[in-house]
């Protein structure tokens, strides 16, 4: 496990993303067991509490849930999953729409370099 | 509750020289808290005042509601800059006598901590490289069940091994209990296992803060922001 942290950021939020990306990508199950906080905090080096603070807010979004006595699971509800790929989908796209509109680009010229730019990858997939 | 730590307006001088000028501050049990400061700002003499080594001008030092001094030393366990061991000393003979001259030292601890930091038992204290001596120093320091520990400067001089090294055993090994300062002014690494900061600069304290607190506000990170508050230095 690592990430490369950005020390300008709250480091509980970019750990936050860091467990929804690995929900999104499978490697965490719905269901699944979480490590807990001691053990994650000495893995990503970081403050016990900032890892706490991870998973209260986790919880809050239910996408994290504590079974008292047993430890923390990832939701088992697979449309809570979806949801929380398609918000980190919309905050990339967001980001990034952003960022063609402070260069100078119309939005339709932003589909069509998107759609260009999609292409090209395939074709280099195949 | 009742703070680990606690300064009331201390103050102390040396000679005509004022080292801490009316600083007060709480550290609550569970946190670990990073001294920052420039050389010379004070934050040594901050440690020893609160290790009960040196005593305040004026003002109040309490360590778990208890004035700092001789019945403090019990409950603080205090890495100072200084080496903690004597030439002469294997690394056992090192544990031996933090074990004699400590009750609350707590041997499996050490034994487990000397394991995760790849020391020898039988290897002589003084051929040791820096980083293996820092290493030892945070295993004797960390091997006590102590109220408040006081960690100075744990990662200056040692290489990035060593100091991930450091890292690691402080996140591994401190209890909820307890409270941990760490004074540096090494930040990019370490600032990451910190709850909070205080700023200390030319003996007054600038600033105490949660660290995620200063991510927010000022869309900075500590290092950052030690080097705009120290940049006139």
């Amino acid at each position: 496990m690592a990430i490369e942290f950005d020390n300008n950021l709250p480091i509980y939020l970019q750990v936050m993303d860091y467990i929804k990306k690995q929900i999104i990508a499978g490697h965490l199950k719905p269901g699944d067991k979480i490590i807990s906080v001691r053990e994650m905090a000495a893995e990503l080096q970081i403050n016990p509490n900032t890892i706490q603070r991870t998973f209260q807010e986790l919880e809050r979004e239910l996408i994290v849930e504590t079974r008292r006595g047993l430890g923390r699971y990832v939701t088992s509800e697979e449309t809570k999953i979806m949801e929380i790929k398609k918000d980190m989908a919309s905050n990339l796209l967001d980001h990034f729409i952003q960022g063609m509109q402070e260069l100078g680009f119309d939005n339709v010229d932003i589909v069509k370099i998107v759609a260009h730019a999609v292409n090209e990858s395939n074709d280099e997939q195949e | 509750m009742k703070p680990i730590l606690e300064f009331r307006d201390v103050v102390k001088k040396y000679g005509a020289k004022t080292a801490v000028n009316q600083v007060s501050f709480q550290i609550q049990p569970g946190k670990i808290v990073g001294l920052l400061g420039s050389n010379g700002s004070g934050k040594s003499t901050m440690m020893k005042i609160a290790a009960g080594i040196t005593h305040p001008t004026s003002g109040q030092v309490l360590i778990d509601g208890i004035a700092a001094g001789i019945e403090t030393k019990v409950i603080t366990s205090f890495m100072p800059d200084s080496s903690l061991t004597e030439d002469w000393m294997k690394v056992k003979d090192a544990i031996a006598f933090y074990q004699d001259n400590y009750a609350d030292f707590d041997p499996a601890k050490a034994k487990d901590m000397l394991d995760f930091m790849k020391l020898n038992n039988n290897d002589r204290v003084n051929i040791l490289s820096k980083g293996m001596k820092e290493r030892l120093q945070l295993t004797l320091t960390l091997s006590r069940n102590a109220k408040l520990y006081m960690l100075d400067e744990p990662i200056g001089g040692v290489d990035p091994v060593a100091r991930g090294k450091i890292l690691d055993a402080i996140v591994e090994y401190y209890n909820e209990e307890s409270s941990i300062v760490i004074s540096t002014h090494l930040l990019q690494d370490i600032e990451r296992i910190f709850d909070e900061v205080i700023l200390v600069k030319n003996g007054k304290l600038l600033l105490q803060d949660e660290v995620e607190n200063i991510r927010i506000n000022h869309k900075k990170s500590i290092d950052e922001l030690f080097k705009e508050v120290y940049a006139e230095c």
